[in-house]
């Protein structure tokens, strides 16, 4: 027996298109690596209460209401289990307890989320040097603070949000390194699109308050270094021609998100290049399907939109799987009558100016920067590399290493990408992505080996 | 741009051909359609073994074997080779009784690289081997190489040697005009007196712009990397009969291979990793060292490489063109052979013979039939 979806994630966008595909009456199973539902915005959300459920916000509560429907859905739900190869027809190959097996589906939706965008800088493979994610999660899910001189350094709405989630729970924060530049004439001019998001609008300016009431703000630095005795012990920025030091035990830093695109890279769909935020999204229909028919994206997989605009796109995904299989599903009348292209576009009007507000960062790498954490290949290795090859990821990988380790250059992949396009004075759109080898998550030679003898979950 | 000849495709036979035409004062462009070691020769286990050929193929393989041993004075750099020797081990009676019986053949021709090794010198050399493997075939004088080391050490001696390396260059018509090839490239035309035939899985389509059309498939063998881990595991290892070969390589990660097919997509163009098929050469690498069970697996591919009938290269002068010299079809053991292999179409591309017999490797035997009109 195989199914007739597997949803991949079961954040906002696939426990929406869950609820939707059961209510349609199609056999549903939803993946997830996390051991409760929720995805990463409402990670936790059904045992955090009081005090910290206070803390993480409303938009942190509402995600319960979402879990809870999912619950009762139908759908069969797969917790703590990886997906480690998609292969199309469709098999995907699944990893749960220790042991690995595979199951089939007519149609298969990632809605896998985002990751957030590694950005190397001066000491920032330190131990005391995270993403503000990863001390996101921490909180979501032991309430753990962090202790000592912490500093947060980054741009976008995620350090503001955390930010205050840490100070609302009586947590410490010696000093925010904002490094997004200041929002020019280009943000401005998207501002007519946000109105319609004007509670989003004045969330970010409570956040930002907030956050110059309780600390130290500091703007308009660059060259920022975080160094120390075999643990971050300080932090070195140039401000004003000025070389500022400052003590600190846990620095946490955020450069925006990005989607996860190894699956559909994988695969061999066709991407597009964002130049606003400099990321591949898969190439995707109204419907969220990609150029492989039966493969759909929903969420931030698709392209960072938030969680309410997951939502909306998970909906939107279960429709037109629907419709996929069964052609006389009215899918279009079904997507008017919930008004999702509407709520989607609200949902959606705040992006532009935030995307335009919060650009990558563009300044170089300096030579001695480890890119490749897994391999330990510096800039200057890849340079060196980059300037006698072809302009292909793929070869300086060859030659060097990176993104051959355990993350699959997914710490590094755009670096070396943007390191290849420099060394060769073209656009970063015109160079490739490294080409993704299975398997998607790291799976042991006992559990392949086990393969031999394989029975499909019925 | 013209040239005295002209090379197609820049794998490792492609380079190493290039390499040692220009060294005799040849003219020399490569063209690669993606960039240099981009199929087999970057997907290769990078295995450098005599054990267990095929002896039409044992001149090219000893002399071979001869210079990786002395692989700086060819190239510069020892390309990573390591003489950590190839074990090839029997698991049954059957298996060692075939083991046997190679040997006492390969004896009888005059070659004395392989030697039958029991259990005690077996698990000398192996500690980590489970006890029920009887005995195998040893060569110490094998091992393996660094792949991407050789490529990029086979590159610079070719740009140093003045061969004009042209990457993203896909060639699209062949055709001889006046005594002279004339080849239509992305790149624009190019016109040499010889072409050398080195495009691996596509070898077949450049053979027929060239007006011979040849019976070549394409296999897709499938390789594993694990994490990295203790230094354990010295020598290659294979296991007669299974689909295996197992090495370590000096990061420490361990790489298992031996011809578990992949997918190949409808175009041609591209293999994808089939699971359920690489679970036979796993299988067979955890019954060998069942310490390894709990490695994690970081990466596999399925790389492409031409592939003849009889599983033996097609080395020599075309038969249906003049100037034109194949070099391709090494079936997915063609590594270890490329410094002799260059040295032997070098040979023909600047003296029109060469000292060895390569009747076992003429382009006639896959000749396609043509329909009688």
């Amino acid at each position: 027996m195989k199914y007739d979806v597997v949803v991949i994630g079961a954040g906002p966008a696939g426990m929406s298109a869950a609820i939707r595909l059961r209510k349609n009456g199609s056999s549903v199973v939803v993946i997830d690596e996390q051991p409760a539902p929720g995805g990463q915005i409402w990670r936790g959300v059904e045992r955090n209460s009081g005090p910290m459920a206070e803390a993480l916000g409303t938009d942190y509560r509402e995600g319960a209401a979402l879990v809870q429907a999912f619950r009762a859905c139908g759908a069969d739900y797969m917790p703590e289990t990886q997906v480690w190869q998609i292969e199309e027809g469709w098999h995907l190959f699944l990893t749960s307890g220790g042991k690995a097996r595979r199951i089939g589906a007519r149609v298969v939706l990632l809605a896998n989320g985002a990751q957030e965008r590694p950005v190397p800088f001066p000491g920032w493979t330190l131990p005391g040097v995270m993403t503000v994610g990863a001390a996101q999660i921490l909180l979501k899910s032991g309430g753990m603070l962090p202790q000592g001189d912490v500093w947060i350094a980054g741009a976008g709405p995620l350090p503001l949000l955390y930010a205050t989630q840490l100070l609302g729970l009586e947590g410490r924060i010696a000093g925010f390194l904002d490094t997004s530049r200041k929002p020019g004439l280009a943000a401005l001019t998207k501002l007519t699109g946000a109105w319609r998001d004007i509670l989003g609008l004045l969330k970010g300016a409570r956040w930002l308050r907030d956050l110059r009431k309780s600390g130290k703000m500091v703007r308009g630095f660059h060259d920022l270094r975080a160094g120390g005795d075999g643990r971050l012990q300080y932090l070195e920025w140039l401000s004003a021609g000025e070389r500022r030091k400052v003590k600190a035990d846990i620095l946490l830093v955020h450069e925006g998100v990005v989607p996860r695109i190894h699956e559909t890279m994988a695969l061999g769909c066709a991407h597009e290049w964002n130049e606003l935020q400099n990321y591949f999204t898969p190439q995707l229909d109204g419907w969220g399907e990609t150029s492989k028919a039966g493969l759909f994206v929903a969420g931030d997989a698709g392209g960072i939109g938030g969680w309410l605009a997951a939502t909306l796109s998970g909906e939107i995904a279960g429709l037109g799987i629907t419709k996929h299989l069964d052609a006389s599903f009215d899918a279009e009348g079904e997507r008017h009558k919930a008004g999702l292209d509407k709520r989607l576009a609200s949902a959606r009007a705040l992006r532009p100016f935030l995307d335009a507000l919060y650009p990558p960062p563009m300044a170089s790498i300096a030579d001695e920067v480890i890119v490749c954490r897994c391999e330990e290949v510096t800039a200057a290795q890849i340079r060196s590399v980059a300037k006698v090859s072809a302009p292909d990821p793929n070869a300086v990988k060859a030659a060097t290493r990176c993104g051959m380790g355990p993350c699959q250059g997914r710490q590094c992949g755009y670096t070396v990408q943007a390191l290849v396009a420099e060394a060769h004075g073209i656009p970063p759109r015109d160079v490739s992505f490294f080409n993704i080898r299975p398997p998607l998550k790291p799976v042991t030679l006992g559990e392949i080996a086990a393969l031999g003898d394989l029975e499909d979950v019925s | 741009m013209n040239a005295d000849l002209l090379v197609i495709g820049g794998g490792l036979h492609g380079l190493s051909a290039a390499l040692q035409s220009a060294r005799r004062g040849v003219s020399v462009i490569l063209v690669e359609r993606h960039f240099l070691g981009r199929h087999a020769s970057g997907a290769t286990a990078a295995g450098v073994r005599t054990l267990g050929r095929d002896p039409a193929e044992l001149p090219l393989s000893l002399e071979a074997a001869g210079i990786w041993h002395e692989m700086n004075a060819l190239v510069g750099d020892d390309c990573g080779f390591i003489a950590c020797g190839q074990l090839q081990v029997a698991e049954d009676e059957v298996a060692l009784a075939k083991i046997q019986a190679r040997i006492r053949g390969l004896v009888g021709k005059g070659f004395a690289h392989e030697k039958v090794i029991g259990r005690d010198e077996m698990r000398e050399l192996v500690p980590d081997l489970s006890p029920h493997c009887l005995g195998g075939a040893w060569v110490a004088g094998d091992g393996s190489a660094d792949p991407h080391r050789t490529i990029i050490a086979f590159r610079d001696a070719a740009l140093r040697a003045g061969v004009k390396i042209v990457e993203q260059c896909l060639l699209t018509g062949l055709q001889r005009h006046s005594g002279r090839w004339i080849a239509e490239t992305s790149a624009g035309v190019i016109e040499a007196g010889t072409v050398v035939n080195a495009g691996g899985a596509w070898a077949d389509r450049v053979a027929e712009l060239a007006g011979e059309p040849v019976r070549q498939s394409i296999r897709t063998s499938m390789m594993v990397v694990t994490e990295r881990t203790q230094a354990r595991v010295k020598p290659v290892v294979s296991s007669l009969g299974r689909k295996l070969s197992f090495k370590q390589t000096a990061q420490g990660t361990m790489v298992i291979g031996g011809g578990s097919q992949g997918r190949l997509a409808s175009d041609r163009q591209s293999a994808s990793v089939d699971f359920v098929a690489l679970a036979a050469s796993v299988g067979a690498a955890v019954r060998l060292f069942p310490a390894l069970k709990g490695l994690r697996i970081v990466r596999t591919w399925a790389g492409m490489e031409a592939m003849t009938e009889d599983h033996l290269p097609v080395i020599g002068f075309s038969r249906k063109a003049t100037g034109l010299i194949h070099a391709f079809g090494f079936s997915g053991h063609g590594f270890q052979l490329v410094p002799s292999v260059g040295r032997v179409v070098a040979d023909l591309v600047c003296e029109g013979r060469t000292n060895l017999d390569l009747g076992a490797f003429d382009v006639e035997r896959l000749a396609k039939e043509r329909a009688v009109a």
